[in-house]
């Protein structure tokens, strides 16, 4: 094997093919790109999920005097009732990992911050708003146990799980990760098609050279390989460049516009980033590759 | 033997009459055979299948002790190494110069450079163009291209060389100076197959003819002349 002679077939090859050569540095970097930002909100999706599923607790709201569901027949919750919440949450341990209890005098405190800036704060009395318990889970997704065990008790009025509405956000943002995800395919498949007819054109337009390799007795990977390291080194070029929009997607996009403008969420870090980026590589080299190959397979037959 | 025809049949699918029919025939070591017919009587078809271009529809053709049936794909490069070919066309790469298309055949086949630095000028001089390495096909007559290409198919010194009417596309002249170099090269130990439309150059050489005729061996002389003398 002569590694300089392969070398120069490869430069030789590229600059004869260089429209199509470029055709396919392009497509192959917009598809991994789009490939690479599916795989980018993904990571950003489960970032989300274990920021906030540590965060979300499951509230059971106790009945205050006006509550109008039927478990609140009895008016306001009693003190023994509370108490016989509070022992049967203690119960449920390990699952329950904290409880704690909020007074209606907290509730008001917490709603008037965060309200600090809208009028309703000066229409809501404090008895308006219920007492509570707020449940640390665990296991996030065994909120069914909680909900069952105290749901339609006598002195409670509701139990909430903040994980259902999250769930909501994190379904709308998977959706838009398998609307890229399929674009970024149909992407791949047009790169795959562009590819092989590069090939194909390139393989004619040798095909002086290639007959003559054929006769003299060169091995078909010897004819095939210059043709191979070309599909290769145009994909990995637009692999290199997919792999530049990615960054840039996380340092202007993610850190410069989003994590300011919304700083109560965690945003993916770059260890996702270095985590897609071999997987961008990869698949573009090789996805070019195997298309180059099973061409050549039926256009330089011995 | 060089070459074995053992009861030889190629019917090409969009042919119904054979291209070659029931041949069989021999080439020992050494010989010089020239393959005369008109068009369209098997000689290329006969080329073909000794460079297993092409597999025989019956029979089984063996070239150099291999039965090219038999022999997998991936040694077919193995085989085409030791069968020099030369065409009608030349086969030249007009952008390389005649050092570089010599060479070009030694690259692809992974020879060291220094092997290729030392028996490329070995081959020019045999085929007469020393001093000519420098220069592009364009810049060399039809009969001096003609002479690269002969140098490349024998710069491996094969065992056998096959030449699909190597002087069709020259004067008579220049035709006489070729027939010379594959002589020399045949007495070098090449055994030489020559398929031809040139009656002068058989009737010169006297060689070993074999004709064809619509797929037919009609006539195997050992010193034979191109025609009529059936």
């Amino acid at each position: 094997m002569r590694a300089t002679f392969v070398a120069s077939e490869v430069g030789t090859g590229l600059r004869r093919n260089l429209t199509m050569t470029i055709a396919v540095i392009i497509t192959v970097a917009v598809s991994l790109a789009l490939f690479g930002a599916s795989l980018l909100v993904r990571a950003q999706v489960s970032t989300m999920k274990d920021f906030w599923y540590d965060k979300v607790e499951v509230s059971i709201f106790l009945c205050s005097k006006g509550s109008d569901t039927p478990s609140c027949a009895g008016g306001a919750v009693t003190a023994a009732q509370r108490d016989q919440i509070k022992t049967d949450l203690e119960s449920l341990r390990p699952l329950v990992q904290e409880i704690f209890y909020e007074s209606k005098a907290d509730a008001y405190a917490r709603f008037k911050e965060q309200f600090k800036n809208s009028p309703i704060v000066s229409n809501v009395s404090e008895d308006a708003l219920p007492e509570s318990f707020r449940v640390k889970l665990s296991d996030p997704t065994k909120y069914d146990v909680v909900a069952s065990a105290f749901a339609g008790r006598p002195g409670i009025e509701q139990v909430n799980d903040q994980r259902q509405i999250l769930d909501k956000f994190f379904r709308l943002l998977g959706g838009l990760q398998l609307i890229a995800l399929l674009i970024a395919l149909v992407m791949l498949v047009v790169t795959v098609l562009l590819i092989v007819n590069t090939m194909r054109v390139a393989a004619f337009s040798r095909r002086r050279e290639t007959s003559i390799m054929r006769l003299v007795g060169a091995s078909n990977f010897y004819i095939q390989l210059p043709f191979l390291l070309e599909a290769a080194l145009a994909a990995g070029l637009g692999a290199v460049l997919a792999i530049v929009g990615l960054v840039a997607m996380k340092s202007i996009l993610i850190d410069q516009v989003l994590a300011p403008s919304f700083q109560f969420t965690a945003f993916v870090g770059w260890d996702a980033v270095l985590a897609i980026a071999p997987i961008m590589l990869v698949t573009g080299v090789l996805l070019a590759g195997l298309a180059a190959f099973f061409t050549l397979r039926k256009y330089l037959r011995v | 033997m060089v070459i074995l025809f053992d009861h030889v049949t190629k019917v090409y699918a969009s042919q119904q009459r054979p291209a070659l029919d029931d041949v069989s025939l021999e080439v020992e070591k050494g010989e010089f055979v020239f393959l005369v017919g008109p068009s369209g009587s098997g000689k290329s078809t006969f080329l073909r299948l000794v460079l297993r271009e092409e597999r025989p529809t019956k029979g089984s053709v063996w070239v150099l002790g291999k039965d090219l049936s038999r022999l997998s794909n991936w040694k077919i490069p193995a085989l085409r190494r030791q069968v020099g070919t030369v065409f009608q066309d030349f086969r030249l790469l007009p952008n390389k110069t005649v050092f570089e298309n010599i060479a070009f055949a030694l690259e692809v086949i992974g020879k060291p450079s220094g092997h290729i630095k030392k028996v490329v000028p070995e081959v020019l001089e045999v085929v007469g163009l020393e001093g000519k390495e420098g220069r592009r096909p364009d810049e060399l007559s039809g009969g001096e291209q003609q002479r690269v290409a002969i140098a490349r198919a024998f710069v491996n010194r094969p065992m056998l060389l096959i030449a699909d009417e190597p002087t069709g596309n020259l004067d008579p002249g220049t035709s006489i100076g070729i027939m010379k170099l594959l002589d020399r090269i045949n007495k070098l130990g090449t055994t030489v197959v020559m398929s031809t439309h040139d009656s002068q150059i058989v009737d010169q050489m006297r060689r070993r003819v074999i004709e064809l005729d619509s797929g037919h061996v009609v006539r195997d002389q050992s010193r034979g002349v191109y025609g009529y003398a059936r």
